[in-house]
């Protein structure tokens, strides 16, 4: 086994690097804009979820039962090739990326958003409002921090899945990680090689993120 | 101050507040005392509209609560509230606790507020705890800052919602005392409390609920030593 694996030509990635770098370039693109856009549809959406507006939270619900029911990788091909033909118009392979990434992290991310807005107890909205603070001025100065704050774990959670569904953007031709890797791969046989450096980039990255939040969470609880 | 004519609350089909009237003057200090579930914290939570009014009228200051158009939280910034269990913000320091309300609903400037604050926490004798959080006092401290924090907003009635209930025994005292001194001050006040102690010697006035209405008041001396209604003098025999 050993001996088997020795024999690969390992030295040969260094000549497909470049290629990879592109790849983790569009990854980490794909990845920082989409989750920063998911983070934004997942507060908003969190919120329409405990909104007392019906037709908010109606919208809210559908949005995010649509996208965590439905598969990422059949997210993709819809957006990317199904959704031109209703429209009429074609979308950049990574702008469509972007739109994936956004709005699947976003379902899942309104999820997180509404229970640790609806984990902080209710007396913290009451002493608020009881002091004269308005309904917004009680979100934002009283609930928010407080949620933010136990969001933490599981939006890490989130971004490394996001992180990892980003090479499924493969098959909608993203040239990102996966798919330079699969390009390589397919012309110079060295599959081994090639795919064993992929899944260590991946690693890299959510390794990195993993140690990011540890030292947020640190930073953030200030007693 | 308070006007309250033919209150009624329900929870649903569930009818908690069964018509409550009265008056409550200003400087006067009001005990609610009963069994639980005759209604005191809800009666409470209605002179603030914590809890909204299903019936009737509150009069608070001429505004009436019960009109959807009058302007709550302008109410609530006149109406203080102290919790049984404090709810103070966990993420403030115990300082910041007092400034966030009447800098953002007052609009007074940071330096006045903490001047104000600092003022307050000397006043319920815990000004050397202003930089440290909620978590790190005890739950006789975290109360005082409880009131503290409402008397920030310069409120002219002060609600107390079974304030000592989850405090231990020793700490009672603590809370009781400043209660007292604000009484003594000419805060008009309203407290639901179990401490006939308190009741009894600062309280002008003894409400007794059960069952959803007030069954008798009047005050503390004549309510503890020669109760009127069976009612009451089966919860005083009780408790007493």
């Amino acid at each position: 086994m050993l001996e088997r694996f020795s024999r690969f030509n390992w030295a040969s990635v260094i000549d497909f690097l470049p290629n990879l770098g592109t790849g983790l370039y569009y990854t980490l693109l794909i990845s920082v804009v989409g989750l920063l856009i998911g983070f934004i549809l997942g507060g908003i959406f969190g919120l329409g979820r405990i909104s007392k507006n019906k037709f908010f939270y109606a919208v809210s619900s559908i949005y995010i039962e649509v996208i965590r029911g439905t598969p990422v990788l059949v997210q993709a091909i819809w957006i990317y090739f199904a959704l031109p033909l209703i429209t009429g118009y074609n979308m950049a392979s990574v702008v469509a990326g972007i739109v994936v990434i956004s709005i699947n992290s976003g379902a899942y991310i309104a999820e997180i958003v509404r229970g640790a807005v609806q984990s902080i107890d209710k007396g913290q909205h009451e002493a608020g409002r009881s002091l004269g603070l308005n309904q917004s001025q009680t979100m934002k100065y009283i609930i928010w921090p407080q949620a933010f704050k136990r969001m933490i774990p599981p939006l890490g959670n989130q971004f490394i899945i996001s992180i990892k569904d980003t090479s499924l953007l493969s098959v909608i031709l993203v040239p990102e990680l996966m798919f330079q890797g699969r390009l390589i791969a397919s012309n110079h046989f060295n599959a081994v090689e090639i795919y064993t450096t992929v899944a260590v980039f991946y690693l890299a990255i959510t390794l990195s993120l993993s140690y990011i939040l540890r030292y947020v969470e640190r930073r953030l609880d200030v007693q | 101050m308070i006007t309250v004519k033919d209150l009624h609350k329900s929870f649903g089909d569930h009818e908690v507040l069964k018509g409550i009237n009265c008056e409550i003057a200003d400087e006067e200090v009001v005990c609610v005392i009963g069994p639980s579930g005759s209604g005191k914290s809800t009666f409470l939570r209605c002179l603030n509209l914590l809890e909204a009014i299903t019936n009737g009228e509150v009069v608070i200051d001429g505004d009436n609560l019960a009109d959807p158009k009058v302007n709550i939280n302008k109410i609530r910034t006149e109406v203080g509230m102290v919790f049984q269990h404090f709810n103070l913000f966990p993420h403030k320091s115990v300082i910041e606790n007092l400034m966030l309300a009447p800098m953002k609903v007052r609009k007074i400037s940071n330096k006045e507020a903490r001047k104000r604050g600092m003022d307050l926490l000397e006043k319920v004798g815990l000004a050397e705890k202003a930089e440290q959080y909620p978590s790190q006092l005890s739950g006789g401290q975290q109360q005082r800052v409880a009131i503290a924090r409402s008397l920030a907003m310069e409120p002219k009635l002060m609600l107390f919602d079974e304030p000592t209930s989850a405090l231990d025994p020793e700490l009672v005292g603590e809370v009781l005392e400043v209660m007292k001194r604000l009484a003594m001050d000419g805060m008009t006040m309203v407290v639901v409390t179990h401490e006939m102690g308190f009741a009894r010697e600062v309280g002008d006035r003894v409400f007794f609920m059960d069952e959803g209405v007030i069954m008798e008041e009047g005050d503390p001396n004549q309510i503890f030593t020669d109760p009127q209604s069976k009612r009451t003098k089966e919860f005083l025999n009780k408790i007493l």
